[in-house]
Parts: structure tokens; sequence; C-alpha cells
């Protein structure tokens, strides 16, 4: 897995992926859209318009990569507060979450589905083991660059990557642990958000 | 998103509640901190912080580099309406962001 992307001339990227990487990042783009959901939908799930003004959650969702996805907003990791900071803090993420985590779960799920439909636009032959080369324009490569730092997120939380050092020790692991292709899709998926960005960067 | 903050929320209190000086002061601006995590990549935080606040590259790199090694920036202040909007921006690009009044 060498998965780089390159710039194209006139703005946008390109990368090469072979039939193996399509179906391992088609896989992780489709599972990720999964675990991030609609979010909570209103009993009955009739009306379309009901899902649209629906409250959003009050709570941290409990699945730690979602939690680290939808933080809350009041309450810093860092910081211990007094009794009635936290619980103040507590209020004010609840009511936050209420009106922006159905939106936000939206715009990541957008983004996730856009990197399968990309991948399947490359054609069926594609999955056959056929090297494609696919190409974003600027705005694709956005909603690319989303769904790969939300995959990592969500992987780098899975494998409990605790601080940037922890990178040689996940490289470092032994062929037969079973956390091993998590760890090489992880480093890959890093590789290629890491030179997409560079396609991006403004100057 | 139909959410409007009334920022100065507490104009009269009764006296006999908590310590005057942890009411937060209204006129007191609320900032937009972020936090260090170990799975954004140092590149795509500076690229945030260039494409959303529309920083430059220099600035946009210090502040990164404030939060990798300090473990936390304030990247914006404003009215508290303002840095939810922030924060709300932050968390759809995946960066770990909390907002708070200024002290």
């Amino acid at each position: 897995m060498s998965g780089r992307f390159e710039p194209l001339p006139g703005g946008g990227a390109a990368v090469a992926l072979d039939g193996v990487e399509i179906s391992i990042l088609r896989s992780l783009a489709m599972q990720l859209a999964e675990l991030i959901g609609p979010g909570d939908q209103p009993a009955g799930g009739g009306d379309p318009l009901d899902a649209l003004f629906a409250d959003g959650p009050s709570k941290p969702p409990e699945d730690p990569a979602l939690a680290r996805l939808f933080p809350d907003a009041y309450s810093p990791p860092d910081e211990e507060l007094g009794a009635r900071e936290e619980k103040e803090a507590r209020e004010a993420s609840a009511e936050f979450r209420r009106f922006t985590e159905n939106d936000l779960r939206a715009r990541k799920r957008d983004d996730a589905l856009a990197v399968v439909r990309d991948l399947d636009a490359l054609g069926p032959g594609s999955a056959g083991g056929a090297a494609a080369v696919l190409e974003l324009a600027p705005e694709r490569s956005r909603h690319w660059l989303g769904a790969l730092n939300d995959l990592r997120l969500a992987i780098g939380t899975r494998l409990e990557v605790t601080d940037e050092d922890d990178g040689g020790e996940l490289l470092g692991l032994p062929d037969s642990d079973p956390r091993k292709p998590m760890v090489m899709a992880y480093f890959w998926l890093g590789g290629l958000q890491e030179t997409l960005i560079e396609t991006l960067m403004p100057e | 998103m139909g959410r409007v903050s009334v920022a100065p929320v507490e104009i009269e209190r009764p006296e006999s509640r908590e310590a005057p000086e942890s009411v937060p002061e209204p006129d007191v601006p609320w900032v937009t901190v972020v936090h260090n995590d170990p799975v954004n990549l140092m590149s795509y935080v500076t690229y945030v912080f260039q494409s959303y606040f529309g920083y430059s590259k220099d600035k946009a790199n210090r502040l990164m580099l404030d939060v990798h090694h300090k473990g936390r920036a304030i990247v914006s202040s404003g009215t508290r309406e303002e840095m939810e909007r922030d924060v709300q921006a932050m968390h759809g690009y995946g960066l770990w962001a909390t907002l708070q009044q200024e002290r």
C-alpha cells in the first residue's frame, strides 16, 4: 500500500489505487457511515420534516469513537471544574448537542458516503484487482479529507492511540497481533490524508 | 441552526446566592479552545486554521504548535454565539474544541 495523492494541474487531486485498496477504503467508509448513522430518529419516522426540526440528543454517545467525533462543547478535557461549573458545563453541552449533533452527523455521513460513491464510480472492473486512478475536484477533495480524518479518529480511538509517539509502537506490532491490519490501515489512511492536504493547502 | 444565545443571562440575582466573583461577567469575551489529540495530523490542524479562520500560514502554524506542545490554544474570541459557531465548525473538521468565558 503506497497510496499518495498528487496534485492535478489546475486544481484537484489524483491517487492510484489497486483493487484491494479500493475495497478496503470502501469497506471502511461504509463502516464509518454506519457507525455515524442518521442519529436519533423521531419515533414513527413518517414525515421527513419531523427529522429536520427534531432536537438532537443531549447526552454524549456511549461509543468512544462516536464520543470523540461528537465531543462536549463546554467541557474541556484538561480542566478540573468545580461542582457548580461542572453542572453548568454539562447543561450547556447538552443544549449545544441538541442543536448541533444531528446536523454534524448528517455532514460526516455525507462525507463517508461521498467516498463510497466516488470509489464505485471507478467502475466494476476495479474490484477485480485492477488499478484505477481516482481524480477528485477540489470540492470532492474536501469531502474526502473530512472522511479520511473521521476514519482516522474512529480507528485511532479503537486502537487507543494515546499520543504521537504511539505510532512507532503500533507499527512494531508482530504480524500475529489481531490489531495489525487495523494499524496498517490507520497509517495508510494517514499517508492518504497527509498528501491530500498538500494538494489543498492555501498558500 | 436556530440557536440564539442570550449572553448576559443573569442581570438580577438574589444576593443570597453564590459568591459574586463566580458570576460570569457579561462583558468578558468567550473563547474557542482547541485541544491536542493524538490522531489529528499537524498539517491538518494548520490547514483547518487557515481555511476556516482565514489565518495566515504563520499564524495557523503557530497556533497548531501551541496546541501540540501546550495541549491547547485559544483560536478565536467573541460573543458566545460566535464561539458556538466556531466550536461547531471545529467539530465538523474533527478537531477537539470547547468554548469558555475568558478568565
